[in-house]
């Protein structure tokens, strides 16, 4: 497990020595990295090297063959029809929420919700518990190094319903204050929700402890699963998460699919988040009573073809072995680690030991953003910007940072070619 | 490396965005205007001290951004100091039109050195990710001779 792992831990083998993992096999099953980029009528752009997986992955073939199945062979609306195609279909469907279940280990698949994605999933908690639980003047607890997903809904009942929002600060290694934290947790404190891990500094939270710290004084939590889900392993049980929010594309999956989970007790207690069909029991213009969890969340047509991809998805990771997979990602990141701080004038942000394989960097001779066109040109794929994080960005004091970030996929030659490109940026940058 | 690459990180750009020049917060100023380009964060103020007659006595700016964004600044605030408001803002569309290929440009009233030095930025057409960093310095300028505080490129 990475999470209990130094970030830089001893070496006795060579890179490539010994390694159960064959990622050469997993990436065939990604056809889109064995495209090139870049190319020009008469001439072969580069081979594409894709360290932008946080934004969103790839997609194996197991996933894009569920999602043609479903559309070809299985298709019909779900929950509604009375004929032999609309009950596979709903089968199909459940079946990927009891995939979900199992992969999250929760206790039953009526925790199980799904949302068009991770933003959605913390809107409707705001939305549905925020109405329900919190009043003017109580309190949410969240970090510093959130995304943004997570920060604005917040305001936005911070505005309707004149909530407090208070933030639990970040180191300079990017580790939460758990001091701080502690003395967050108020008496009109009435939910902390906080990433499991940083999209930009990779910084694993002590999730487990911060929610028993918040159980202690009966405040809830709500985990930011969006990368926690794809570098670790997840169980709500054991973490007694109140709430654990993910999104199906990071985790090699189709769009617009997501996940909430949500504690039994909590979601019987909170009203529908949208209207609509599907999550009604009667309706009639006078009285309209509403379906039990989780269809009261799920109002309309559900994206039930890209809950089977998101299935697949998870039975493909599953099926690589979530602890391979970690291994391999853990040393993608130490080798990325060791090499980029070996190039002068790059700053890594996120030190945190145990952290997800996620690589925030800065260059003194060149912006993020010239680092970034100049690289693509080589085939080099990633991430230049705010990340959708300005409150951590203005912590650090920076407008923006590189992000290189690892999927199953990456292979330690992805690190050498990012090296290798970054080398043109201090050619062309270099004083 | 590429050619389109070469032609955005000419080097008039990599000296102007490494050595950006009249990045200062001058003492004297009439007008300024905040920019802010909310897809990448960056952000920039301009100063300019505009005599009665409308002419550009100094112009300044204070900000951190990629080396396009920086160079374009820099660029501006040469260009634009001595020229008139409307000499300005006709230089403002002819720089649209350079990184865009959108709108017309009346070049009459244009000087050709100023345009040749202008065209050094025009490689970001060929990155349309990368437009907004080169025009924010001239909407911000715009905002600051409109008498407007802020700015966004969305």
């Amino acid at each position: 497990m990475v999470a209990a792992q130094p970030l830089l831990k001893e070496r006795t083998d060579a890179p490539h020595a010994a390694a159960p993992y064959d990622v050469e096999a997993v990436r065939r099953e990604f056809p889109i990295l064995g495209r090139t980029v870049h190319d020009r009528p008469g001439r072969t752009g580069k081979p594409l090297t894709f360290l932008d997986s946080a934004a969103s992955a790839q997609k194996p073939r197991q996933v894009m063959d569920a999602v043609r199945h479903a559309y070809e062979a299985e298709y019909a609306n779900v929950h509604r029809g009375l004929h032999w195609l609309s009950m596979r279909a709903t089968d199909r469907y459940e079946a990927a929420r009891e995939t979900v279940r199992a992969f999250l280990n929760a206790k039953a698949t009526s925790e199980i919700v799904f949302t068009k994605g991770a933003t959605e999933a913390i809107n409707l908690v705001a939305n549905s518990f925020g109405r329900t639980f919190l009043q003017e003047g109580d309190e949410v607890v969240l970090s510093e190094m959130e995304h943004h997903a997570n920060i604005v809904p917040w305001q936005l009942l911070r505005e309707s319903h004149g909530i407090v929002i208070k933030v639990v600060p970040v180191d300079d290694d990017g580790r939460l204050d758990l001091d701080a934290y502690q003395a967050l947790l108020g008496p009109r404190t009435k939910l902390v929700a906080v990433t499991h891990c940083s999209n930009v500094l990779g910084t694993v939270n002590p999730v487990k402890s911060m929610i028993a710290m918040a159980h202690e004084r009966d405040i809830a939590v709500l985990l930011d699963g969006s990368q926690g889900a794809v570098h670790l392993p997840v169980d709500v049980r054991d973490l007694d998460a109140d709430f654990y929010v993910f999104t199906g594309h990071k985790l090699y999956g189709p769009t617009g699919i997501g996940v909430l989970y949500g504690k039994r007790h909590w979601l019987d207690r909170m009203p529908p988040y949208q209207g609509g069909g599907e999550m009604i029991h009667t309706v009639s213009f006078e009285r309209t009573t509403f379906a039990e969890t989780p269809a009261k969340f799920e109002a309309g047509t559900p994206p039930f073809v890209q809950a089977i991809g998101l299935a697949a998805a998870i039975d493909y990771v599953s099926g690589l072995g979530r602890e391979a997979v970690a291994a391999h990602e853990h040393d993608l990141l130490v080798y990325a680690t060791e090499k980029l701080e070996a190039i002068p004038g790059v700053t890594i942000l996120g030190r945190v030991p145990g952290k997800a394989a996620i690589v925030s960097f800065t260059m003194d001779c060149a912006h993020p953003h010239d680092i970034g066109t100049i690289i693509d040109f080589e085939g080099v794929a990633i991430r230049a910007g705010h990340h959708c994080a300005q409150p951590l960005m203005e912590r650090f004091g920076v407008a923006a940072t590189a992000r290189a970030s690892f999927g199953l996929y990456n292979t330690l030659g992805d690190v050498d070619r990012l090296v290798a490109a970054l080398e043109t940026v201090r050619e062309m940058f270099g004083r | 490396m590429s050619d389109d690459l070469r032609e955005l990180y000419q080097e008039l750009v990599l000296d102007h965005g490494r050595h950006p020049r009249n990045r200062r917060h001058p003492d004297s100023f009439n007008h300024e205007a905040f920019g802010k380009n909310p897809m990448c964060g960056d952000a920039l103020v301009v100063y300019l001290m505009l005599d009665p007659q409308g002419v550009v006595t100094d112009c300044a700016f204070m900000g951190e951004g990629c080396a396009i964004s920086m160079a374009s600044a820099s660029l501006m605030t040469e260009i634009v100091r001595g020229k008139t408001v409307d000499q300005a803002n006709a230089l403002f569309a002819a720089f649209q039109h350079l990184a865009t290929g959108e709108g017309e440009v009346d070049e009459s009233v244009l000087d050709e050195d100023d345009l040749d030095r202008l065209q050094a930025l025009s490689g970001v057409r060929q990155f349309p990710i990368r437009v907004k960093c080169a025009t924010l310095a001239w909407h911000t300028l715009h905002a600051a001779m409109q008498g407007e505080e802020m700015v966004s490129t969305e």
